[in-house]
């Protein structure tokens, strides 16, 4: 499982754990995340840009 | 299609022209800014220290990547002097003179300066931008003690990493908390009890009012007479909107270019996007608001009228040691505050008693999700 962060505002989307109250179960990988969704904490689109995955 | 020329490429002038490439291949983008065009996220540049990222990292995209990812013209080092709305002319600083069809105004906001007396004010730092950020981190390497000007959403962001780094970190503000008064009481005490367990001073109800250059850094003297040495001094106490050049093209200004519900300025082939614009009466310096206006704004460019309703958007302080979510209300009623241990949980209540605003600190961040669904569908 990796983590993912939001290169405009540093938001971690962590694997192991998703984004339950977005219905983003545990387990989900970045890759799986759905086309029209955004960072939670700062709006930017999923398309637009990179989330870096960072050293375990 | 009018071809569109954007003025700024920081996160709203970028964040646009990605926009109107979405929804049109054919529109011609140019874009002007007077730096050298690299795309770099502005919410960074206040957690990049404790993230451990250089300057140099925070250099996302190149403008050379830009230009080719935008399929846009993008002239850099250019300054736009005057804007002429009649000729729907630009006046470079270089002598040329450009016309524009719809023109955007991406041009930011400038750091607040205090009046400060003494030789070392002009040393006072603040970061606003990429090569602030750059000239910080230089001089920040040798320095111990750090003074900040400010406790508000970026001065407690940078005090909380510069405390997280070993350095001793003072604060002064003349509001009476931290976050000035985006925060109900308790809330604001758990963020500055937070921040002061780590190390932190506050001075509250003080400001700085002399700098002067010592041997071995700055003595400050405050308001209320007490003298420090310190050997950095960095200011973020706000921002003001740039509307030097709406003022100079004969646009309505108020603390911001002043912009209808299309963004659209009083003159109809001008707009304006971001920290330099007032949206229906609000300046919102932040990220989501930017996306939420870019997407209408991309909208109309291209030929879809859209009107902009902002969604409720809480802003999050990245303060680590002590995270923070809020939204704020829109108008008056009550803060309801729950303290636990781990975070404080506030609640804003219109006068019909209903849900229109919250804060939460520290563990309570939790609760953002269901705050916010509440906020959106009661």
């Amino acid at each position: 499982m990796k983590k993912w962060q939001c290169i405009v505002c540093g938001f971690i989307y962590d694997e192991a754990v998703g984004i339950p109250e977005d219905g983003i179960a545990a387990g989900t990988r970045w890759e799986d995340i759905p086309a029209d969704w955004a960072c939670p904490d700062c709006g930017v689109a999923r398309a637009d840009f990179e989330m870096v995955a960072l050293a375990a | 299609m009018p071809s569109i020329t954007i003025l700024g490429t920081g996160l709203a002038g970028y964040t646009l022209a990605r926009e109107i490439r979405k929804r049109s291949n054919d529109a011609q983008i140019t874009l002007i800014t007077h730096d050298d065009g690299v795309f770099y996220s502005k919410p960074m540049l206040s957690t990049a220290l404790a993230q451990g990222k250089s300057a140099q990292a925070l250099r996302n995209t190149e403008c050379a990547g830009m230009r080719e990812e935008l399929r846009a013209e993008i002239l850099t080092h250019t300054v736009v002097t005057r804007i002429d709305a009649a000729a729907r002319t630009l006046a470079l600083k270089d002598g040329r003179v450009l016309p524009y069809e719809k023109l955007v105004l991406a041009v930011g906001a400038q750091p607040i300066r205090l009046p400060l007396q003494g030789d070392g004010a002009s040393e006072v730092l603040s970061v606003n931008n990429l090569d602030d950020y750059a000239q910080f981190e230089t001089r920040l390497g040798s320095a111990q003690r750090v003074a900040l000007l400010g406790a508000g959403l970026i001065g407690c962001e940078f005090a909380n990493d510069l405390i997280k780094s070993g350095r001793s970190v003072e604060v002064f503000d003349l509001a009476p908390q931290p976050l000035g008064r985006l925060l109900p009481a308790a809330a604001a005490t758990r963020l500055r009890a937070q921040l002061e367990h780590a190390g932190v001073r506050f001075h509250f109800g003080d400001s700085i009012s002399e700098i002067h250059k010592t041997p071995a850094g700055f003595r400050l003297t405050t308001q209320q007479g007490t003298q420090l040495d310190v050997d950095l001094v960095l200011s973020a106490v706000g921002l003001r909107s740039d509307t030097t050049l709406a003022a100079s093209a004969g646009l309505a200004v108020n603390r911001g270019i002043v912009v209808d519900d299309t963004l659209q300025t009083t003159d109809p082939h001008i707009y304006a996007l971001g920290d330099c614009a007032e949206v229906c009466g609000q300046v919102l310096p932040y990220v989501m608001p930017i996306m939420n206006a870019a997407r209408v704004l991309a909208a109309n460019l291209t030929g879809e009228r859209q009107a902009l309703r902002y969604p409720p958007m809480p802003v999050m302080v990245k303060t680590s040691l002590c995270p923070v979510v809020v939204c704020p209300p829109p108008g008056a009623g009550e803060w309801v505050e729950t303290v636990t241990d781990t975070g404080v949980s506030a609640r804003h209540v219109n006068t019909a008693g209903r849900l229109d605003g919250f804060a939460l600190v520290g563990a309570a961040t939790a609760e953002r999700a269901a705050l916010l669904k509440e906020l959106q569908g009661g």
